[in-house]
């Protein structure tokens, strides 16, 4: 491998001490920057930007230039509302519904992904036997598709499932767990951490390498007990990844879809449809496609994560001062 | 078993197992059965046939019903045991059933007719492996080119990424320079907007560059991921300013110090990023269902959906496909998760 | 960095160029299946490109997904297939190649009839989709349970009222999980609430809030609360996903299972000698109609095609009576061709209960009220049929009233048709 990228790497080096040359240490960054500009510009940036101009359309069609121009209508559409707690008194009731499932939700979701992969990512990381059995074991969920988590989990909930078959041979008895909207949506929370969980614990993990043995032995010398380890040593040096997977585990949770999805379809009724859910049956799966109302309900909720990471910035800023 | 016990018990430093040991092993213990259990259970009922696979409740294992063949009847006939009534505890093989009543014989006794009830008899079944899930796969379509396909478009997408990302990620990690903090927002931003949203506007930028229905539409938008950059940049930061000042001291170019000092330095948050790049386009099904329509260009992915209709899905040939794209994503798990830990701390340890 | 990326998608593309050049006339026929459909459309389409080697048909099987969300939006941004197999028959109008100057259309109009209406929107009147397989809605009996309950299977004419109480005296006295199931989506109670009276297509225009569209609702929410109707299915899944009862049924779960005929294959394969099942149409509502909801999908082709002649020989020879045939028999599905259909089908490899099950769904087919009909080729059908999913749904588990989810269902409507005009 290494023979490979080393000629290719070199080889770059040339132009680049010239462009050096030319521009100064400082300015060299741009360079650096240059490629993944063009290609986050083109396919990530304009979509975004595009994104906006279908949010002040409306009509059906696909074509940017074949849509009418309503401007703020579509936002208004979707803030129609006697009483922004009950649903039932807005216009798009539906939006609503989704809006608070999905706050409740990302409380919960964030909360326990984050505490369970910071224990499992410490616990892996210790000198465990059989390491990269056991990571491999934590992670192995991510690997699934949507379509098959939902799947597998759908056989063991399901009033005929392996969990009620377990409850009914305990003498506990079984119960139908998906048609209820409280346990639907407790079930929802799990799944979705129980599949997302090894993504951020492999975050974690190679944020932990990071921190130098040394630290640690120092503090064993000291007889720190494990909590104070962890507490004065621990999560101030993992800090900046803990920020990676705090940011990442918000902005995913509010975009959590695909599994639920194919799981609850977000029901009972509407117990379990996310803001997701909602924009893509808006704008995708349902007729007709209302890819301006969609797009505003996109940007409304961008909206709120950019304020709640900006917060978030914020106060890791703080502590790292501080 | 003293070897299970040294293998189970064996802790850093210490001969005396700490409460934190006693807790990690309880803990992953838990965690095989939980995370991994569902997924062993996947690979089991991959070798179920559609109809053992709609039965309630689910059984573990695959399961056929026995069979026997008598001299005198040309198909195999399916065998009983019946658990109450006349012939309570006999084994029968059933010839036709009406309504309640079905007609049997004592495979021992081939002569005589039997009129049982039908709720006096269970199925004698066995264990049995559907492996034409499987085999049917390869009958039905290319799928050496679908796998090709994936493996092309996961290579590609992942070394580019992993360039491109990591470039960004050093400048704006190890520069100070003007702009800095609006690239950064910018892609943090974008990072707000999921990619369910913005798949028509995508498509129709793609479509506009040519790409559509060719790999390199599916490989180049991949590689302008906002998280990549981000989960980088976040671990480049940790590593100390004093290393490339003693190399820029050195006069090693700025492409040196990146390339011989940032990278192996960042081995563990790309090795990370490797793994899900890899795991990400691999996987990716939605963007590769609105650009690729050819089958010549499909991924296994669609593939694997394909065989989901209006009405019926056929759910026997879908998991028998899940388990074959697995496969190959979890060898090269295995193989990168090693890379997680020789990153300063083992370097700078020694 | 960007120059290396242009020539490599253009050195993409002329590999691509030259793969179609290779034939002369490559036509691509975006195909789903839900069961052999796409396979054996390959088999008899090869003996057609060897009586036309100027043609080379290609099919590409794509999870029914691309078909419902990805192609409208290729075919809007002109990077659509040629042919397809589609469910969104009048949704779709505006890109279809009208084939009247390449097919025989008396041979059309004489075979296919009525369906030809379905794909034909406002002045868009021309000859465009070939229906291939015909649906109609309908329910399913256990009829084991039947006899073991000792209870006599309602016969023709019987209401729903009469079907609901048969099963849940069946299910009482055998035990069984659930009476009544009726598949989660808009398309399945169709056919029930146009029993009910429902006008569907009514003097102003598309309604789902009419009286009888309201009686059905409530008699449907009602069966629900009391148990008649397995409420796993409906209450347990949200949004407009479709969801069917077949799994509770095959398990024996399940007295009466309102579906439709594409379920006779998998009945036939899944059910196999554990019980006796049945055919049983669709019971009657109060006002006396008994009508299904007929459906299906179709093969048509795209104006954006570069070969306007190939792509209307391959529909052509799909519509011509003997392949038709063919295809009805080895797919198992009920032919749309009227020829075919008076003729009679001999389906290939199914038990003589699913030969007599299929029958049974054909025979239905003059039962269809015209509203069910009309509502079948309306082009605004989708819209409607998720509409109606997810408010009943919420009516269902009490997120909303009766009351409330109808006149929800009627602003919806409403807001649709604004966002469409």
């Amino acid at each position: 491998m290494l023979q490979i990228i080393s000629p290719i790497m070199r080889v770059i080096e040339v132009p680049m001490l010239a462009l050096q040359r030319m521009l100064g240490t400082n300015k060299i960054a741009w360079v650096f920057l240059l490629p993944n500009l063009i290609l986050f510009g083109l396919f990530a940036f304009l979509p975004v930007i595009l994104n906006v101009f279908y949010a002040m359309t409306g009509g059906d069609n696909v074509l940017l230039e074949a849509r009418p121009f309503v401007g703020a209508q579509n936002f208004g559409t979707l803030t129609e509302c006697d009483n922004f707690l009950d649903p039932n008194t807005c216009r798009e009731d539906k939006f609503w519904r989704a809006v608070w499932n999905t706050c409740w939700f990302v409380v919960l979701q964030v909360g326990f992904m984050v505490g369970f992969s910071l224990l499992t990512a410490i616990i892996l990381n210790r000198d465990i036997r059989a390491r990269g059995f056991f990571r491999s074991v934590f992670f192995f969920p991510v690997l699934l598709s949507p379509v098959v988590v939902a799947l597998i989990w759908k056989w063991i909930l399901q009033r005929e499932g392996v969990l009620n078959a377990f409850l009914d041979w305990t003498g506990v008895g079984g119960y139908n767990w998906l048609v209820d909207a409280n346990w639907a949506f407790t079930w929802a929370v799990f799944i979705s951490v129980w599949a997302h969980m090894g993504f951020y614990t492999l975050i974690l993990l190679a944020g932990l390498q990071a921190i130098p043995r040394d630290v640690y032995e120092a503090a064993m010398m000291d007889r720190a007990n494990p909590w104070r380890t962890f507490r004065r040593i621990t999560l101030p040096l993992l800090s900046p990844t803990m920020l990676v997977v705090v940011v990442l585990a918000l902005i995913k949770g509010v975009q959590t879809f695909d599994e639920v999805y194919a799981f609850t379809g977000g029901g009972p009724g509407t117990a379990t449809t996310f803001i997701i859910q909602y924009i893509y049956e808006e704008g995708f799966a349902g007729a007709p496609r209302l890819f301006g109302l969609a797009a505003a309900a996109s940007l409304l909720v961008a909206g709120v994560l950019v304020v709640l990471t900006l917060i978030q910035l914020w106060i890791n800023r703080r502590n790292v001062d501080g | 078993m003293g070897r299970v016990w040294t293998f189970l018990t064996a802790t850093r430093g210490s001969a005396r197992l700490h409460w934190t040991d006693w807790f990690s092993y309880g803990y992953l213990t838990l965690g095989i059965f939980l995370m991994f259990g569902p997924v062993v259970w996947l690979l089991i009922s991959s070798f179920k046939t559609e109809a053992d696979l709609q039965r309630f409740p689910p059984t573990l294992l695959p399961y056929a019903q026995q069979t026997v063949e008598l001299e005198g009847y040309d198909e195999p006939l399916p065998l009983f045991l019946m658990t109450a009534g006349e012939y309570e505890g006999a084994t029968l093989a059933q010839l036709r059933r009406v309504g309640n009543r079905a007609q049997m014989v004592d495979p021992l006794n081939p002569g005589e007719r039997l009129q049982v009830n039908i709720a006096n008899r269970e199925p004698v079944e066995e264990f049995s492996l559907a492996t034409e899930n499987y085999t049917s796969l390869f009958e039905r379509f290319n799928f050496l080119r679908f796998f090709w396909n994936s493996t092309f478009i996961t290579v590609m997408a992942t070394a580019l990424m992993l360039l491109v990302n990591s470039m960004a990620a050093f400048a704006l990690s190890k520069y100070e320079f003007r702009g800095r903090t609006a690239v950064l927002l910018m892609v943090v931003g974008t990072l707000m907007i999921p990619q369910t949203v913005v798949l028509v506007p995508l498509f129709l930028i793609v479509t506009e560059l040519g790409m559509f229905n060719s790999l390199w539409g599916v490989i180049i938008p991949g590689a302008a991921t906002p998280t990549g950059v981000f989960l980088l940049r976040q671990y480049m930061i940790t590593i100390p300013d004093e290393i490339l000042d003693a190399a820029r001291m050195d006069k090693a170019s700025e492409w040196k110090i990146f390339w011989r000092i940032i990278i192996p330095l960042s081995a563990p948050a790309i090795a990370v990023l490797a793994i899900l790049a890899i795991m990400w386009r691999w996987n990716d099904f939605l963007w590769p269902l609105i650009v690729l329509t050819r089958t010549e260009n499909f991924t296994l992915q669609l593939a694997l959906n394909s065989f989901q209709g209006e009405l019926q899905t056929d759910w026997s040939s879908i998991l028998a496909m899940t388990v074959l794209t697995l496969l190959p994503i979890s060898l090269v798990f295995m193989f990168l998760q090693k890379y997680i830990a020789t990153g300063i701390a083992s370097t700078g340890g020694k | 960095m960007t120059s290396k990326i242009m020539m490599t998608t253009a050195l993409a593309g002329v590999l691509g160029l030259a793969a179609s050049m290779a034939s002369a006339q490559e036509v691509r026929f975006m195909c789903y299946s839900d069961g052999n459909e796409c396979e054996v459309y390959d088999d008899v389409l090869s003996r057609f490109e060897a009586d036309n080697p100027g043609i080379d048909v290609v099919i590409d099987v794509v999870p029914y997904q691309a078909i419902v969300e990805n192609l409208p939006v290729q075919l809007a941004a002109g990077t659509g297939p040629d042919i397809a197999k589609v469910t969104d028959l009048g949704g779709l109008n505006e890109y279809y190649l009208d084939l009247t100057d390449y097919v025989d259309t008396d041979y059309w109009d004489a075979s296919f009839a009525d369906t030809l209406n379905w794909y034909r929107v406002g002045d868009r009147q021309g000859y465009y989709g070939m229906h291939s397989q015909l649906t109609i809605t309908g329910a399913f009996a256990n009829a084991t349970l039947f006899e073991q309950a000792g209870v006599e299977l309602p016969g023709a004419g019987a209401t729903w009222d009469d079907w609901a109480a048969a099963s849940r005296a069946v299910a009482e006295a055998t035990g069984t999980d659930f009476p009544m199931a009726i598949d989660r989506s808009g398309h399945r109670v169709a056919g029930p609430a146009v029993s009910y009276g429902a006008a569907l297509n009514g003097p102003d225009g598309p309604t789902l809030s009419d009286d009888g569209f309201a009686a059905f609702a409530t008699q449907f929410v009602a069966w629900h609360d009391d148990g008649t109707i397995a409420r796993d299915v409906w209450a347990g899944q949200g949004g407009s996903t479709y969801r069917d009862a077949a799994q509770e049924f095959i398990n024996g779960e399940l007295v009466f299972y309102y579906s439709g005929s594409w379920q006779v294959g998998r009945m036939d394969e899944n059910v196999g000698d554990f019980f006796d099942w049945q055919v049983v149409g669709s019971p009657c509502g109060p006002g006396g109609a008994c009508s299904g909801m007929p459906g299906g999908a179709g093969i048509v082709g795209f104006e954006q095609t570069e070969h306007p002649e190939a792509v209307a020989a391959v529909i052509d020879y799909l519509a011509s009576e003997e392949i038709y045939a063919e295809v009805t028999a080895r797919t198992r599905n009920l032919p749309a061709h009227l020829g075919v259909a008076s003729a009679g089908v001999e389906y290939e490899g199914v038990s003589p209960a699913a030969q007599a099950a299929l029958n049974g769904f054909a025979a239905a087919l003059p039962d269809v009220a015209p509203a069910a009909f009309w509502y079948q080729g309306y082009a605004g059908n989708r819209a409607m049929y998720g509409i109606t999913v997810e408010r009943l749904s919420q009516a269902i588990v009490g997120e909303l009233s009766v009351e409330e989810a109808v006149a929800r269902m009627e602003e919806d409507l409403a807001a649709a048709m604004a966002e469409t005009n």
